[in-house]
């Protein structure tokens, strides 16, 4: 389950006319500020290092700026890094010529852009089809399986429309529909859901969680937004001048914020719905029968009627129905104190 | 020559050294028509037996079906019944006042040029618009070809190839190419970046995004430059004339020398009435290309 699919390491990016000859003084610890007014260089990506797991949906997230959409750029190296390894699969992508990196798109990676960036001459069909026939494969083939994605993401009936008939929603639907269709193991998401309005943002989240169930790629999801990146992150890496500040799953970004600029961005999250029990779990012990019985994959939210109800906590079952263990509610309070401080 | 003198009077080279330049620039440009004249107009010889071919085609077949076909293809183009029926009335005023024969003459060259324009005029603007090095050098070479008189340039073309029909076709391309060749650089550089991110994601490569997404998102430009194009080659029919192009323009030129106030209008009409077809058929053709923009979709 947990191979390692995508494996960044001392990635730099330096935009500027001679980006190599600066490499040396942002390593000794120039910053992006200090690089911009003293070198006329723009720094955006400061030595990172990440490890994405296959099957995962890796969140990156960060301010404007930060450097996200130029690190998710480098997976399908739409921008050359300037220094630095990305592996996918064992295969540095770094050092691939220019067929095989046709070939790595084509094959490897599907794209989705925060403006959508839907072929507005193409129909629908057209549009889903764009990454099969790039690839000139079987007409009828090809035609087949772009139908198969527009059923998939309920645009069935649409096919002949063109883009700007559609609204945001289905747009990035069927931008969602093209980077599937040519089946590909990792999907880039860069924004997908920041233009759409909160509703259907919602609407396209639970799409998205509800296909990886069956579909299991390795999804790397660049957002602003943290509630997003709460709800779809297995991981969410921190972004923050080009640096990477933390990467933990949503409880260690929520309860141990890596330093004050991650602080400041969890301040003002819901934590009892973002945190499980399982976070605050207290493993072993004995079942309470005169207490409720939560799982583990409960939010604190949900639980808080059961922990009203309770005498001195709850009981917390997994999946499969067993005991493992309790939450007093004592802990449960506090947090409650905490989340409003 | 002393101090003020230099300020006064301009300090030109002498009478005897510009005549000597103009004299040597003459004789080499002389030397090399008369060396290599035959051979740059057998070049072109495919191209006058093709025109000489359409024109006769044009001229020779029953005037009935000429129409017809014409306005088959206005109303294909345009969609628009008014305008075919004016285009009838117009091709009736044209043939009954006499100006029949010239007519077609004129739509032949006027073809041909737009057809040889578009054919030179779209590549070498996708090769501007890939790269700001070859834009850097075509660019002035395009604004020398709108700005200098025509008949600056006619002066060497008829020095090359005599006068007649290939010199006029020469001479029309030159002045209407360039509306062709800017707006496909233009249509292509417009088209925007994150289209063409999303084309590269994808793993198209140069010749899969020129075809499928450069080119026809750069179409509406492009058409827009085919119909300048028309129209240019449309204002120089009378120039074109005066080297040996036969059509509307040369009863225009007659009526000039002559003062025959009457022959130069009914033929400048004929001139209009053309142009106003060609430029309302390429328009509306080209705006139905970009349907998808207005979202209309039948």
């Amino acid at each position: 389950m947990s191979e390692i699919k995508i494996k960044i390491e001392n990635l730099y990016k330096i935009f500027g006319s001679r980006p190599r000859e600066y490499t040396d003084i942002v390593r000794d610890g120039v910053d992006k500020d200090e690089l911009l007014s003293k070198y006329n260089h723009v720094l955006g990506l400061d030595n990172i290092s990440l490890d994405i797991k296959e099957h995962s949906i890796q969140v990156v997230m960060g301010l404007s700026g930060s450097g996200k959409s130029t690190l998710i750029r480098h997976i399908n190296r739409l921008i050359e890094p300037t220094e630095g390894t990305v592996t996918v699969d064992g295969e540095d992508i770094t050092k691939l010529n220019k067929m095989d990196l046709l070939e790595f798109r084509r094959n490897k990676t599907g794209m989705v852009f925060q403006r959508f960036a839907l072929f507005p001459h193409q129909n629908i069909l057209d549009n889903v089809q764009f990454g099969l026939s790039i690839k000139n494969l079987d007409k009828s083939d090809s035609i087949e399986r772009a139908m198969y994605w527009i059923e998939k993401v309920g645009l069935t009936g649409f096919e002949n429309k063109f883009p700007n008939q559609l609204s945001g929603g289905m747009q990035q639907r069927v931008g969602l529909a093209r980077a599937l269709a040519t089946d590909p193991d990792i999907l880039l998401m860069d924004e997908a859901f920041s233009a759409l309005d909160p509703l259907i943002r919602t609407d396209m989240q639970d799409q998205l969680l509800d296909l990886q169930k069956n579909l299991n790629k390795t999804i790397m999801f660049i957002t602003h937004d943290l509630d997003e990146a709460l709800k779809l992150g297995d991981r969410i890496a921190i972004l923050n001048g080009g640096k990477l500040v933390q990467d933990g799953n949503a409880e260690e970004i929520l309860l141990k914020p890596a330093d004050q600029y991650v602080a400041n961005f969890v301040k003002d999250v819901n934590r009892i719905k973002v945190l499980k029990i399982k976070t605050i779990l207290d493993q072993g012990g004995e079942r309470t029968n005169s207490n409720p019985t939560v799982n583990v994959n409960d939010s604190i939210e949900n639980c808080l009627p059961a922990i009203l109800e309770s005498q001195s906590g709850l009981n917390v079952i997994d999946e499969k129905n067993n005991f493992v263990g309790s939450v007093s509610k004592n802990k449960i309070i506090d947090i409650l104190q905490k989340s409003n401080d | 020559m002393n101090f003020t003198e230099f300020f006064i009077s301009f300090p030109e080279m002498s009478k005897e050294s510009l005549r000597l330049f103009k004299k040597s620039l003459d004789g080499a440009y002389r030397n090399f028509s008369r060396e290599y004249g035959d051979t740059i107009e057998a070049v072109f010889d495919p191209v006058l037996y093709f025109l000489v071919w359409f024109e006769k085609i044009l001229q020779n077949s029953p005037w009935p079906i000429v129409i017809i076909v014409f306005l088959l293809l206005i109303y294909y183009g345009s969609r628009s019944v008014a305008l075919t029926i004016s285009s009838l009335i117009a091709f009736l005023l044209i043939g009954y006042f006499g100006m029949w024969d010239d007519t077609m003459s004129t739509v032949s060259i006027i073809g041909v040029c737009t057809l040889m324009s578009i054919g030179l005029g779209i590549p070498i603007g996708i090769l501007m618009s890939g790269s700001d090095r070859a834009r850097a050098a075509i660019t002035p070479i395009l604004d020398i070809m709108q700005t200098m008189p025509s008949f600056v340039y006619l002066i060497p073309v008829v020095m090359l190839l005599g006068i007649g029909k290939i010199p006029g076709l020469l001479a029309v391309i030159i002045y209407a190419i360039p509306p062709i060749i800017r707006l496909t650089d233009l249509g292509i550089r417009e088209v925007n970046k994150e289209v063409l991110e999303a084309a590269d994601a994808f793993g198209a490569n140069r010749t899969q995004k020129l075809f499928r997404v450069q080119l026809p998102l750069a179409l509406p430009t492009i058409f827009a430059g085919i119909n300048q194009t028309i129209m240019m080659a449309l204002a120089m029919v009378v120039i074109a004339s005066m080297i040996g192009v036969k059509g509307l323009g040369q009863p225009v030129l007659k009526a000039i020398t002559n003062q025959y106030f009457t022959m130069g209008l009914l033929n400048g009409l004929a001139i209009v009435a053309l142009a106003i077809i060609f430029d309302r058929v390429s328009q509306s053709f080209g705006k139905r290309m970009q349907q998808y923009r207005a979202g209309a979709n039948e």
